[in-house]
């Protein structure tokens, strides 16, 4: 019964503490960006951005790459690799967060700053509507950043779960395709992946509930500052999660601190609701998961 | 969608050829593509694994492990603390988890008639989804504020605990549902009261899962770092002292990373290598019980 009551008192205890901003704020907590802690206003619709850019971009960025490795582990690559390397993986998510975020403020964020980011820019954003998402400046601590490391944080999960989605597939569905005179590929298309969708998209799911609350890494990249939301991936941001690890500590009065806290309510309401929508979604594409699965 | 009219069956015989050709070459670059995307994902493992062991090694000698951190300019300094922080971390965090996560494993399986199966399942995997800051603010709002009154190395103990519990319920849970049915009902024939039943017949057989749970449960929660941020804190020095802040991995490694110096990111990178290596050898310990079990 501890397990229950454990959620109980997160809910409640964190419920207590974010009700002087919740009651002061309402709901331009949500609407405005303003986050004065000396004037005691407090809005954060800029760090729910922050949030929802970086999420966004880990998961446009992740999902193709992770779908494709778990269709290529499942239906075509050579028996005898497949799982190993689907193995390998599944490694990625072992390692820890923090290490993220070292590998990418010394590796990544250099490479972003003076090759990918200017590339972007005269290229993509050239063109006419999208180009805005690639204004500014390239410095490479920015949301870009937060997305990328997101990115490939979220990987393994989701190739995991797609992975396991795939193999879930009765073989008889694969077969009926193949001996009406498909392909592999015509077979994996229209008959594995229609099948296994729902699993997919709940695996995406489950990478958004990562993506969103995942806090060192992004912290690192994301450039912490508080700017008006722009429109352009150029800018440095703040995530909700990183707003909570950068200001915390540093929260001198109560309405401030409360603000802090009404920012974890949000993450744990946003975490019931996402993974139990995933949940439902997995679990009608496979019934029992194995011991130990990454998920 | 050029390949739906690849199915259509054509009635010329010639352009038949060409069509399955066509269809041929289709299904190889999609099969390219597939392979490209599982490289990307095995090259970023590779990539970031190599930097940590590239980058780490110049920092590791013995006095890397067994001094502690020194103020900046003075030579030498270590992670001596955060070593000592952690091991005694995850001995409180695992004595606190451990027999919860069992326990709610155990009400699950063994008594899953039971009203409140469902909802401790439910619960499980709703803490399980949470982001770690979220349980970072509940530990800080319940005992650091609270109970304890300043932060302290119980304080992370627990809220490493807190992540701990639906990680050890889940996989036991799974590890209780391979033990044959007949074993149970073998010894509630001969007269056993239930809890004997689990205590001489189900827990016994399913030992080396059990131990694979909290291996796996450890492993995970070595890499944590934003909940230790708002409870543990961080030391300089070397402390046993549950009531008082304690060094561990995770911590130290942000502190030399956020840094403006370069002998301390090279001490970033070694004190990573440290945590990778820690995590991998548990992780290997892992699949050598696990195999065991298959067995």
């Amino acid at each position: 019964m501890l397990v229950p009551l454990t959620l109980v008192a997160i809910t409640v205890l964190i419920l207590i503490d974010s009700w002087p901003a919740l009651t002061t704020f309402g709901l331009t907590y949500f609407t405005t960006t303003e986050w004065d802690p000396v004037k005691l206003v407090f809005g954060a619709a800029a760090y729910v951005y922050g949030t929802l850019v970086t999420t966004i971009v880990a998961v446009v960025l992740a999902t193709p790459i992770a779908v494709g490795a778990a269709i290529y582990l499942t239906e075509f690559a050579p028996r005898a690799i497949r799982a190993p390397v689907a193995f390998t993986i599944e490694l990625l998510a072992y390692i820890p967060s923090i290490v993220y975020g070292l590998w990418a403020i010394f590796v990544m964020v250099p490479v972003m700053r003076s090759a990918v980011e200017p590339a972007l820019q005269a290229t993509l954003g050239q063109l006419p509507v999208i180009g805005k998402l690639f204004s500014g400046t390239p410095i490479g601590l920015d949301l870009l950043s937060g997305g990328v490391v997101l990115a490939i944080m979220i990987l393994p999960i989701l190739m995991a779960v797609s992975r396991e989605v795939l193999l879930a597939v009765p073989p008889t569905q694969r077969e009926a395709m193949i001996g009406l005179g498909a392909t592999r590929w015509e077979a994996v298309s229209r008959a594995v992946l229609p099948y296994a969708r729902p699993g997919i998209i709940g695996g995406a799911v489950l990478g958004v509930a990562r993506a969103f609350g995942e806090t060192m890494a992004v912290t690192m990249v994301v450039g912490n500052s508080s700017r008006d939301i722009s429109g352009s991936l150029f800018v440095p941001g703040y995530t909700m999660a990183s707003a909570i690890a950068n200001q915390f500590v540093e929260a001198d009065s109560e309405l401030y601190f409360s603000a802090i806290v009404e920012i974890a309510l949000v993450l744990l309401l946003v975490g019931i609701i996402v993974n139990a929508a995933a949940r439902v979604l997995i679990r009608r594409s496979i019934s029992d998961r194995p011991a130990g699965a990454v998920v | 969608m050029a390949a739906v009219s690849a199915i259509t069956p054509s009635s010329a015989i010639p352009s038949r050829h060409r069509v399955a050709a066509r269809r041929r070459i289709g299904q190889s670059v999609v099969v390219g593509l597939l392979l490209l995307a599982t490289a990307l994902a095995v090259a970023l493992l590779v990539t970031i694994l190599g930097y940590v062991v590239v980058r780490g090694l110049p920092a590791i000698d013995l006095a890397f492990f067994t001094e502690r951190p020194r103020p900046f300019g003075e030579p030498g300094g270590g992670i001596g603390p955060a070593l000592l922080g952690t091991a005694l971390l995850a001995a409180v965090s695992g004595a606190i988890a451990i027999p919860i996560g069992m326990s709610a494993a155990i009400f699950v399986v063994e008594y899953r008639s039971g009203r409140f199966a469902a909802p401790v399942r439910f619960a499980a995997e709703l803490i399980a989804g949470l982001p770690s800051i979220v349980i970072g603010v509940f530990v800080w709002a319940l005992l650091v504020r609270g109970l304890v009154g300043h932060y302290a190395a119980i304080a992370g103990a627990v809220a490493l605990a807190v992540i701990m519990v639906p990680i050890v319920a889940r996989t036991v849970e799974e590890v209780l549902r391979l033990v044959p049915n007949s074993l149970r009902e073998a010894a509630l024939a001969l007269g056993a009261p239930r809890w004997k039943v689990i205590m001489s017949i189900v827990l016994p057989t399913a030992r080396a899962g059990i131990l694979t749970a909290a291996i796996l449960a450890l492993a995970r929660s070595a890499g944590e770092t934003a909940p230790l941020l708002l409870t543990a804190l961080g030391n300089d020095f070397f402390s046993t002292d549950l009531f008082r802040p304690i060094a561990a991995l995770p911590l130290q490694i942000y502190r030399y990373a956020v840094s403006p110096y370069d002998d301390w990111h090279t001490k970033a990178w070694g004190a990573s290598l440290v945590l990778v290596v820690v995590i991998g050898v548990v992780g290997l310990l892992l699949r050598v019980v696990a195999r065991q079990r298959v067995r």
